[in-house]
Formats: C-alpha cells, sequence, structure tokens
C-alpha cells in the first residue's frame, strides 16, 4: 500500500516538475505575474510529493517488506536498523531518487529563501531546476522503479553488500549527492542569466553561497568516502584514482574553481562569461559523475551493456542540458559585459591562474579517467589509466597552484604592489623551509615527496595565517571583528596545506610488516612492539567474525589493546576486513589480521602510518571554512537589504 | 565446538589468498621493494581497478609470484614489466606508456594550461575602453554613503 502511494507520488511529482519547468520560463519571456508566480508552489508541491516518495520507500526498508523488489534485493530482517535505512540509497533506484530529492529540495529553497532575487530570474531559475527535476524523475520511472513488487514475496532478503554496512559509507552518498545536485543552482543560475542576458554583482552574491555550499557538501562526502576506504579495505589506501572517484573529484575541483571566480564577479564584475561556463561545467561533470557511476561504463563495460538502457538515458539528459547550455552561452556570451579592469598583478589575475590551474587538472583527471574508453573505441587498444598516471600528471599542477596560492590570495585587487604582500610573507617562506628541512633530514634522504610537501603544506598554513594577522594592522582585538569570509579564506587555505602534509608523510614515510605470527608472538615495526595475544570467534548481528587481541608496546609500556577483525557476512557469503586503528596526532597504527597459516599462526599485517589523521582534518578544515565563509553577514545583509526595500513601507 | 566449522566457511569464502601473503615475501629486502614497487603499476586483471598488491584475487597472488620470479632471476625492473605485458597485454599497466597516441593523454594538460595562460595574457593586454575615474566631489560622496552602511 505505501509503497503504491510513493509510486503514485512520485508519477505526480513528475507531472508537477513539467508544469514548473514549463510555465514559468513562458510567464518570464512574457511577463506575465501570475504564471511566474507558479514557480514557488510548484517548487514546494515537487518536493512534497517527492518526500513522500522517499518516505514511502524507506519505511518499505525499515519494515522490511520484500514484496518489494528492492527491498528483498538489499535488505535483511537481521541488519541494523541504521543500514536498514541506509540501504535506500545503497542501490541504483534508491539512489537515482535522493538524488531527485535532494535537487527538489534546491529548488524549493530557491522558491523559499528567493524573495530578494528578481521576479523573473527566481521563476527562470526554478523553471530550470525544474526541467532538470522532470527528466531526471522521468529517468527513474521509466528505467528504475524503486516500488517494483514481486508477486510471491520471499521469506527474506539479500542483504546489503557488507561493504556498505558501516556509519561512514551510510552518509557518504547523501553529502555527496548534496554536493552534486548542489551544483545545480549555479548551473540554473548561469542558464537564466544567459536568457536574461545579465549577469551582476548582485546574480554573483546569489550563485557564490550556493556553489560555496555545494562544494563544502562535496568536500565531506568525498573525505568521508576517502575515510572509509582507509579503515575498511584493509591496507590503509585513501584514494585510488578509481573512475568513480574521479567523477566526484572533477566537480569539486570545478566548484573550487567556481567559488573563486564568482568572487571576481562579485567585487569586481569581471570574468562574467567564463564565470557563467565554469557554473554550466561544473555541473555538466556532475551529471557526467552520475553517468559514469550509474551506467558502468568505464569500469566495466559489460555492466554498461547490461542494462544500456540507464546509460544511453542520462547520457541523453547530459547531452541535452550540457549541450543546450553551451549553445546558448555561444548565443549569449558576448551580452555579458565586464566591467571591471585589472592590471597584471592583481587578485583578479591571480584568480585566474587559480581557476587556470583547477580547471586544467580537472581536464587531465576527466581525459584519464575516459581515456581507456577512447582508447578500446578508437584505436582498439585495451589499456589501464591508474593512480601512477595520475600522481605523475596530476600533481604538478597542485605545486604550482599551492606555491602561488599564499601570495595571490594576499595581492590587492585590480593593482597589487608585490613587494608589501612578499614582505609579509616572508617569516612563512623562512619557516616553510626550515620544516621541510626538517622533513628531509627526518626521511634521510628517502624521497623528495615528504620535504615537498611538508614544505608546501607549512606555506599554505602560515601563509593563510600571516594573511589573517596582517588584516588586524598589529591590533588582536580586530582578529575577532574580522569577516567570516576572510576567517573561511584562511581556515580552508590552511586545512588544505594540512592535507598535503598528511598525504605527503603518508605516501612517504608509512612503514609496514606482513609475517605468520603464533599467538603470544611479538614483532617489531617502527620502534614499536606489536603481540599477537589471542584470536576469537565472535558473533555479531548479522555476521561471524574473527577477532584478534593485539597490543603494542613502546619500550615496554603498553599503548594501547586494539581488536582487529575478518567478518563473514553468511547471506552474502562475503568477507570484509575490519582494521584496527590507533589514532593519534602523529601517526596511525593500523593493525589487520588475515587466514590462518597451514602451519600454525595468523597472517599478521602492520602499518604505520605517519600523520594519517592530517588527511581528514585538512578536508575538516577545508569544509570548516566554507561554512564559516557562509556566515558572512555581508552576505545576509545584501539579500536581506534589497528583501527590505522590495517591501513598500506602511503609514504611520 | 564453533570454531571448525567456521574456519571452514573461511577458507572456503576467502579463497587463497587477501592480498600480499607473508610467504610470498622475498627474503632480500633490496627486491622485495622493487617488487612493491612494480605491483603498484600493475593492474589485477580481473577486479575493478585494483593493482595487484592490494587485489584478493588468485590472478593477483599469481602475478605478484610472476614479478617476484623475474627479479629472482636478474630481469630489471623495465624487463619484468615488458615480460608481463607480452603475456597479459597492455592492459595491466597502470601507467599507459607515452607511445602513439597515448601521448595525448600526457600532453594535454600541460598544453591546455600553456594556452590558457597565454590566452589570459592576451585578453589583459587587449585595449579596453577606459573606465573614467571618478571625480573628487563623487569619490567624497561614495566615502559618505559607505561610512553609512558600516555605521
Amino acid at each position: 500500500m505505501f509503497a503504491e502511494l510513493g509510486h503514485f507520488a512520485l508519477i505526480l511529482a513528475f507531472g508537477v516538475a513539467i508544469v514548473q519547468s514549463v510555465v514559468p520560463q513562458i510567464g518570464a519571456a512574457r511577463g506575465w505575474r501570475g504564471w511566474m508566480a507558479l514557480a514557488q508552489p510548484a517548487a514546494t508541491a515537487q518536493f512534497g510529493l517527492i518526500a513522500i516518495s522517499f518516505a514511502a520507500l524507506t519505511w518499505a526498508f525499515m519494515t522490511s517488506d520484500f514484496s518489494v523488489k528492492l527491498v528483498w534485493e538489499n535488505s535483511h530482517t537481521d541488519k541494523p536498523m541504521l543500514y536498514k535505512v541506509s540501504g535506500v540509497w545503497g542501490n541504483h533506484e534508491g539512489s537515482m531518487l535522493l538524488w531527485v530529492l535532494i535537487l527538489a529540495l534546491f529548488g524549493a529553497a530557491a522558491a523559499w529563501f528567493g524573495g530578494a532575487l528578481p521576479a523573473r530570474l527566481r521563476a527562470r531559475v526554478i523553471a530550470i531546476q525544474g526541467m532538470i527535476g522532470a527528466t531526471f524523475l522521468g529517468f527513474i520511472l521509466f528505467t528504475s522503479n524503486p516500488f517494483a513488487r514481486l508477486a510471491t514475496p520471499p521469506f527474506n532478503g539479500q542483504d546489503l553488500n557488507p561493504l556498505l554496512q558501516d556509519p561512514g559509507l551510510a552518509f557518504h552518498p547523501p553529502f555527496l549527492y548534496l554536493g552534486y545536485v548542489g551544483l545545480s543552482m549555479a548551473f540554473s543560475f548561469a542558464v537564466a542569466a544567459l536568457i536574461e542576458g545579465r549577469v551582476d554583482a548582485a546574480w554573483a552574491r546569489w550563485v557564490r553561497p550556493w556553489t560555496l555550499a555545494a562544494w563544502v557538501f562535496l568536500t565531506i562526502g568525498i573525505a568521508l568516502g576517502s575515510w572509509w576506504a582507509y579503515y575498511e579495505l584493509g591496507w590503509g589506501g585513501f584514494w585510488f584514482w578509481d573512475p568513480v572517484e574521479n567523477a566526484s573529484f572533477m566537480p569539486w575541483l570545478l566548484a573550487a574553481a567556481l567559488l573563486h571566480s564568482a568572487i571576481v564577479v562579485e567585487k569586481r564584475e569581471a570574468l562574467k562569461s567564463w564565470t557563467i561556463l565554469l557554473s554550466i561545467m561544473a555541473f555538466g561533470f556532475s551529471l557526467i559523475g552520475t553517468f559514469i557511476v550509474r551506467s558502468g561504463v568505464i569500469t566495466s563495460v559489460h555492466s554498461f551493456a547490461s542494462d544500456p538502457s540507464r546509460g544511453i538515458f542520462i547520457l541523453v539528459i547530459l547531452a541535452f542540458f550540457v549541450g543546450g547550455a553551451l549553445t546558448l552561452y555561444a548565443a549569449r556570451a558576448g551580452a555579458m559585459q565586464a566591467r571591471g579592469v585589472f592590471s597584471m598583478v592583481s587578485r583578479e589575475s591571480a584568480l585566474v591562474v587559480n581557476n587556470i590551474l583547477l580547471a586544467v587538472s580537472a581536464l587531465v583527471v576527466f581525459v584519464g579517467t575516459i581515456w581507456p574508453l577512447v582508447a578500446e573505441a578508437a584505436l582498439g587498444r585495451k589499456l589501464s589509466v591508474g593512480a601512477p598516471f595520475f600522481e605523475k600528471a596530476f600533481t604538478p599542477f597542485m605545486i604550482v597552484l599551492a606555491v602561488m596560492l599564499p601570495i595571490g590570495a594576499m595581492l590587492a585587487w585590480k593593482r597589487a604592489h608585490p613587494g608589501r604582500v612578499l614582505k609579509v610573507l616572508a617569516v612563512p617562506a623562512v619557516l616553510a623551509l626550515a620544516l621541510a628541512g626538517l622533513a628531509w633530514s627526518v626521511g634521510t634522504g628517502r624521497s623528495l615527496v615528504a620535504p615537498v610537501a611538508v614544505g608546501l603544506g607549512a606555506w599554505l598554513a602560515f601563509g593563510a595565517l600571516a594573511d589573517l594577522a596582517s588584516r588586524t594592522n598589529g591590533r588582536a582585538g580586530r582578529l575577532f571583528r574580522l569577516p567570516g569570509a576572510d576567517w573561511g579564506k584562511a581556515v580552508a587555505h590552511s586545512g588544505l596545506g594540512v592535507a598535503f602534509i598528511g598525504i605527503g608523510l603518508l605516501t612517504a614515510w608509512q612503514q609496514e610488516v606482513i609475517k605468520v605470527v603464533d599467538i603470544g608472538e611479538s614483532f617489531e615495526i617502527g620502534g614499536y612492539t606489536v603481540t599477537l595475544d589471542a584470536v576469537d570467534q565472535v558473533q555479531g548481528p548479522n555476521y561471524t567474525s574473527t577477532r584478534a587481541t593485539m597490543t603494542y608496546a613502546r619500550d615496554g609500556v603498553v599503548q594501547a589493546t586494539l581488536y582487529p577483525e575478518k567478518r563473514i557476512y553468511p547471506v552474502q557469503a562475503m568477507p570484509t576486513t575490519e582494521a584496527a586503528i590507533d589514532s593519534r596526532p602523529l601517526r596511525d597504527v593500523y593493525l589487520v589480521i588475515g587466514d590462518p597459516q597451514e602451519g600454525g599462526g595468523w597472517a599478521v599485517r602492520a602499518y604505520l602510518k605517519p600523520f594519517a589523521m592530517w588527511i581528514w582534518t585538512g578536508c575538516g578544515l577545508m569544509a570548516l571554512g566554507g561554512l564559516i565563509s557562509l556566515t558572512d553577514r555581508r552576505l545576509r545583509v545584501a539579500a536581506g537589504a534589497r528583501r527590505a526595500a522590495a517591501r513598500p513601507q506602511p503609514a504611520e | 565446538m564453533r570454531l571448525l566449522p567456521t574456519l571452514g566457511l573461511l577458507a572456503l569464502l576467502a579463497g587463497p589468498a587477501a592480498a600480499v601473503q607473508p610467504d610470498e615475501i622475498l627474503d632480500d629486502p633490496a627486491l622485495e621493494s622493487r617488487a612493491r614497487e612494480l605491483s603498484k603499476v600493475l593492474r589485477c586483471p580481473v577486479c575493478q581497478g585494483e593493482n595487484i598488491d592490494d587485489s584478493n584475487a588468485s590472478v593477483s597472488r599469481d602475478l605478484r609470484l610472476l614479478v617476484r620470479e623475474r627479479l629472482k632471476a636478474g630481469d630489471s625492473d623495465g624487463a619484468v614489466l615488458d615480460y608481463i605485458t607480452d603475456r597479459y597485454g597492455e592492459y595491466v599497466l597502470f601507467e599507459p606508456d607515452n607511445r602513439g597516441a597515448n601521448l595525448v593523454l600526457w600532453l594535454i594538460g600541460p598544453a591546455v594550461a600553456l594556452v590558457a595562460l597565454g590566452g589570459g595574457l592576451l585578453y589583459m593586454r587587449r585595449k579596453r575602453p577606459e573606465v573614467a575615474d571618478l571625480t573628487p566631489e563623487e569619490e567624497a560622496a561614495l566615502q559618505e554613503l559607505l561610512k553609512k552602511t558600516d555605521a
């Protein structure tokens, strides 16, 4: 019953979305206020209907209604409630439903909070948002109905892939989708601006917070995913340059570029048409990412062939929106007149360089990701492009970016005097060189990765602090009265530096021991003594586990007792590794229990991972910086001031 | 006595191996570290984008053993990779070579960056209509307005 209601609500939402995409757009073109005003209730109704539909599916998962095919395929009565709920989006159909739910939420947010926007712009934005919603609702209804029933309901389900039964991964997709779909707002605003033929500072003031929010969500989503890979996959890798990861990384890079170029539009009214183009491309890459993940075309040609209708449907949606928007861009971009002029050495030109570096590095990732497909289709070569390529081809751009960032971030608008900036940055530069030298000597010249990463990371972090300090003119009290945007910038940029240090040191200095040990036996890793004390069988809610008890000590003092596990989920007949990690600020001790050996003893892996937590601390700081910047009162004051002005004042 | 059936199940499910096994590791640490470096660029032929070191598939174990066998026989790193690509195809190399069309893959980033920088320079050198500066009176009026909004 609930499932049918959910299906029905989804069909209604499809109808509403079609109306929402047509009527306000015509109203805006003809100047008919009534037609434009339909946008707000339609966006709210579309969101409400999809929310009902999503709730119905969630209910089916929570009550383990195995007459619904999707629930049977992805759930089990023994599964903990958290994973019953996260199972809703742990599969193709449900994740697409979450996708449109978030899309409708953003459309509704533009309706609810967009009161200060010019009426025509708002109607157009909501209409375009509705159009994206309509195509994806059609996609779900025609190719991936989540509410399909089974004629004879089985007694129990097939369980969710055990790798996905994890708190980190339960929340990874919603954040990622908030980011992907959040970029649709920038896209809708860009297309609306192209139709209107007008881009100004007020437009940028709207686009920037949406892009920033989307970027914050993407940052959190990507960080959660990589953290999950670190502790779940059993050897502590955190980034694999896998096509699915790249699919989320490309929009992240472009969103980072976009939120910087939107600043130039907002403050200086320059780079307008480039910012429009970036808005289109950032969402375009979100759609490409959805296509890559959902069609499976790049990970494996076979999974695409198994259900080509889905992949082709998304490809058509992609071609329609990106192709349509780019055509519109080609026709109308000339109308976007840049007003601000700037000299070669200025904040504007530094941000241009930032944009070039971010966009080109996204292009490198894109070409590397699709190259196997191109090579097979066009040249008949079956080849692979993986981590070693990306590390060599992508990293140089990040190094240049890191070298220039602290300088560019401090240059004045319009025409800058580099001498002053360099004077302020002399201290961070000396500190960075000193720390790089320290890393070089500690690492005894093992590789260049460690000193370069430490030097750049310190340069970024101290550079951001020096920038913040220089804005106080020597009075500490002013520090806390600086606008949120300044704080956000400093926190996010130093977060990038922290992540640089973490990635570099983990890559360069990690140590590993793989060996067979008997119970009671000890071994050494990087100055620590690890002992395998016991191995037990433990029963979990929906798995059985082989759990080892291991302690590690330094100079005879026990530091911690850890319990690495190897679990088997009988329903899916799949083993998972649960590494045990002791995280400390300067290093993680990472222990994994393997298989019992024929001659007795257990295979054990131990890793010493220096500065591992710095990677996710850095990502967290970047996201926090974005959030702080969102609280900047200038964003709210500007929006509120015009709302007050638009409201007629009552006579006393 | 639950241990025995579980162990049986474990042996059944986990198959032969999970990633690098203790019995694979070479006694010579120099050779072993070369083997690990080589393993990073070799792709497991049956998994989804894992290198042979991280992969649990039995074919990856075969490849790991093969790499070590060739190293012990005295092959150089390049010779080992050639030996394996001759047998398993270009597909197992994670870092595509730079022959033929693959050059596009390696050069597109630097090339586009240079073009974009050049384009940016031209854009900035282009003559633009000069925007007249504010007159002193306008400047004063502006400062007055700014003070008001700040307060």
